[in-house]
């Protein structure tokens, strides 16, 4: 009986060691021509569309892109586990240095302008803000629509998460004012909710009637209303000539500039084409070149 | 011993031989028994060691956040402004949220699993439970992204336009039944001392009214209270509260079934044979019997809720602030694990900030609580065996 039990052991043994050396992986992956981009959702539908456009244009090519939010772009892009780092802001000092000490060289392009349209529920009868009263707003100074014309509703203020690039250029571009030649830099309010990507503020603020939130131009659509900002409508022309007060360029950064004729910088520069602009009105960015 | 008698016969009967090893192949064997023996052993190991690893790692880089800000802040303020200048790690509010959307997905699955899993093993019939069962645990299948996706998208909005007039509903169901119960309960206990029939008969049915019409006025009362509450954001604890809930729902019904059914025949037998009724035998022999495995349920509900990221992270509105009042479940909130991972990207750029190891901080909290609770789950389940063995 012992023996037989041993038998079985062993045969259980034998299959098992089959099975390891079964799934112990004996071919690996083919080298294809990778290149990935990390970083923010704001230019995720220009990364993504972007990238449809060269792996239709360049088979064999394998274009990844992830949306982790600007900061997320900045580190993979210093860990060197990127090729692009999209950014909706620039780094910062402390990204910059970071990346100098491990010898990685940032170098931006601009391949899109964007402004900051200010959102409300549509049923919203309020059509302009100034810069200062949304400040007040974010800050929790005014607190009902009545204050600033619109129907007796508490606000419900939306703001991305702190690890956007849209959230700093908000934060930098309204939230930022001198008192007396002096930079203050005024809180958001603790009431205000936080969403992790601008799809999820334009859902929060078209199914909610008190809220007010901000977001890429491009995802203006009918279910939500864009606000005058100081009297000015976010347009195409009014953000690329900087009239409305919250726009910015977003970038791509890449470590040095790319060995021309890579992918890399067929990609980076793809903005300049004809097409690439197309892709970036398409989605409803400001082209940076005119033609 | 054995084997030289094997041994012998063997050289007389040669069919049997081939059970016999040669001592080489005998040799082989149990180097091959040693080589699996430690390559599990290894493996299991490896399963101990990981677990070790990630608390000390945790640990290692929360205590530089408590070396650099202190103690006092973190635990006391309710200032959470990480990417201020200066920044504020006070983490008090965010602690407080944690425990908000805890404490509610609890208050949501508790009564409906343990009911749940009441009904499964002792009232429907085998070979109903036996397809409820697994549909029950469908929802542990469903990815969190999809209740997130469910809760912000469908819930939110429900919540928002007819919040009020659901908050009614659902307190209409809940409390009818049970201050329906409570009455009864309650004016039976005050009336069962007196000794006359016929007085006690009257005594009864007057505390029945009294009792009775008070709870209908307050049954109206909070019910039309909160049928005329308008909710101003639909992402709010409340919201979370409730999907985590279902979400915790799969595991608090299977385990406390599992529990209920290893109380075994013999004691439900027993209780009905002394002329229990199936009711008396559930309450009164079967739930004490089995509140050691439903506890362990509960507290692994607790874990699933208190641990769950991408719904709290998508639908409880994140924002670091103390409700008010604070019990306030129609705010916003934001919880420990939803801040780990949405502040994650910021801070792991400038290693070594305090922005970086409070992130740390915090999963050292949750992991302190987690691992509390299964050592307290541990010595429940110690306790039991010793009282079933009848050590007590």
């Amino acid at each position: 009986m012992k023996r037989l039990n041993q038998k079985r052991i062993k045969n259980l043994w034998a299959i098992a060691l089959l099975a390891v050396a079964l799934v112990t992986p004996t071919t690996w992956a083919k080298e294809t021509d990778q290149l990935v981009l990390d970083g923010s959702t704001t230019l995720g539908p220009i990364a993504k569309a972007f990238a449809e456009y060269y792996m239709a244009k360049n088979p064999g090519v394998n274009v990844t892109v992830n949306e982790s939010g600007s900061g997320n772009g900045a580190k993979s892009l210093i860990n060197r586990t990127c090729d692009i780092a999209s950014m909706s802001r620039f780094m910062k000092a402390k990204e910059f240095i970071a990346a100098v000490n491990k010898g990685v060289m940032p170098v931006a392009h601009v391949v899109a302008m964007d402004g900051l349209p200010v959102l409300v529920h549509p049923s919203n009868p309020v059509k302009a803000l100034t810069v200062k009263q949304i400040r007040d707003i974010y800050s929790g100074k005014i607190t009902n629509w009545n204050q600033v014309g619109g129907p007796n509703l508490a606000i419900v203020m939306i703001s991305r998460d702190t690890n956007s690039g849209t959230y700093e250029t908000f934060h930098k571009l309204i939230m930022t004012h001198k008192v007396d030649g002096k930079k203050i830099k005024e809180k958001i309010s603790k009431k205000a909710e936080y969403v992790g990507s601008n799809g999820g503020i334009r859902t929060r603020v078209q199914s909610t009637p008190a809220a007010i939130g901000y977001a890429g131009l491009g995802f203006i659509d009918k279910t939500v209303k864009a606000l005058k900002v100081n009297d000015i409508y976010p347009t195409r022309e009014t953000v690329t000539s900087g009239k409305y007060p919250i726009s910015r360029p977003l970038f791509m950064i890449t470590n040095g500039y790319p060995k021309l004729g890579s992918h890399t910088h067929a990609f980076v520069t793809l903005y300049l084409s004809e097409k690439g602009q197309e892709i970036i009105e398409d989605i409803g960015f400001v082209p940076v070149t005119k033609y | 011993m054995s084997v030289t008698v094997l041994k012998k016969t063997s050289i007389l009967n040669t069919p049997s031989d081939n059970l016999v090893l040669s001592s080489r192949a005998n040799l082989a064997q149990n180097i091959l028994a040693w080589i699996g023996q430690s390559f599990l052993f290894l493996v299991t190991a490896t399963a101990a060691m990981i677990v070790l690893f990630i608390i000390f790692y945790i640990a290692k880089n929360a205590i530089p956040f408590f070396q650099i800000q202190g103690l006092t802040e973190f635990f006391t303020s309710a200032e959470w402004y990480p990417s201020g200048d200066p920044p504020a790690f006070g983490v008090l509010a965010i602690m407080l949220g944690s425990t908000l959307v805890t404490l509610g997905a609890i208050v949501v699955t508790v009564p409906l699993g343990v009911a749940a899993a009441v009904c499964l093993s002792d009232i429907l019939p085998f070979s109903i439970s036996q397809t409820i069962k697994p549909i029950v645990e469908i929802l542990a299948a469903i990815p969190s992204v999809a209740y997130g996706f469910f809760a912000l998208v469908i819930f939110a909005p429900l919540l928002q336009e007819e919040g009020g007039r659901l908050l009614m509903v659902g307190w209409y169901l809940l409390a009818v039944p049970f201050l329906f119960i409570i009455t009864i309960v309650i004016s039976e206990m005050l009336t069962f001392k007196i000794t006359h029939e016929s007085s006690r008969k009257t005594a009864r049915t007057a505390a029945l009214f009294v009792l009775g019409g008070s709870f209908i006025a307050l049954l109206i009362f909070v019910g039309n209270t909160l049928g005329n509450l308008t909710i101003t954001t639909g992402t709010n604890a409340l919201n979370v509260s409730i999907i985590l809930g279902i979400m915790a729902l799969p595991t608090v019904v299977s385990v406390s079934q599992d529990a209920l059914q290893a109380v075994g025949r013999e004691l439900r037998d027993a209780s009905y044979a002394l002329g229990a009724t199936r009711a008396e035998t559930l309450i009164k022999v079967i739930m004490p019997a089995a509140s050691g495995g439903i506890f362990i349920a509960v507290l692994l509900g607790i874990m699933r809720a208190l641990g769950e990221t991408m719904v709290v992270w998508m639908a409880s509105g994140n924002a670091a602030q103390i409700p008010s009042p604070w019990f306030n479940y129609l705010q916003p909130v934001r919880t420990l694990t939803a801040t780990i991972a949405g502040d994650m990207g910021e801070a792991d750029q400038v290693t070594g900030s305090s922005r970086y190891h409070v992130l740390f901080a915090m999963g050292l909290i949750l992991l302190m609580f987690c691992f509390l609770c299964n050592l307290v789950s541990e010595w429940i389940v110690s306790r039991q065996r010793k009282k079933l063995r009848g050590e007590n």
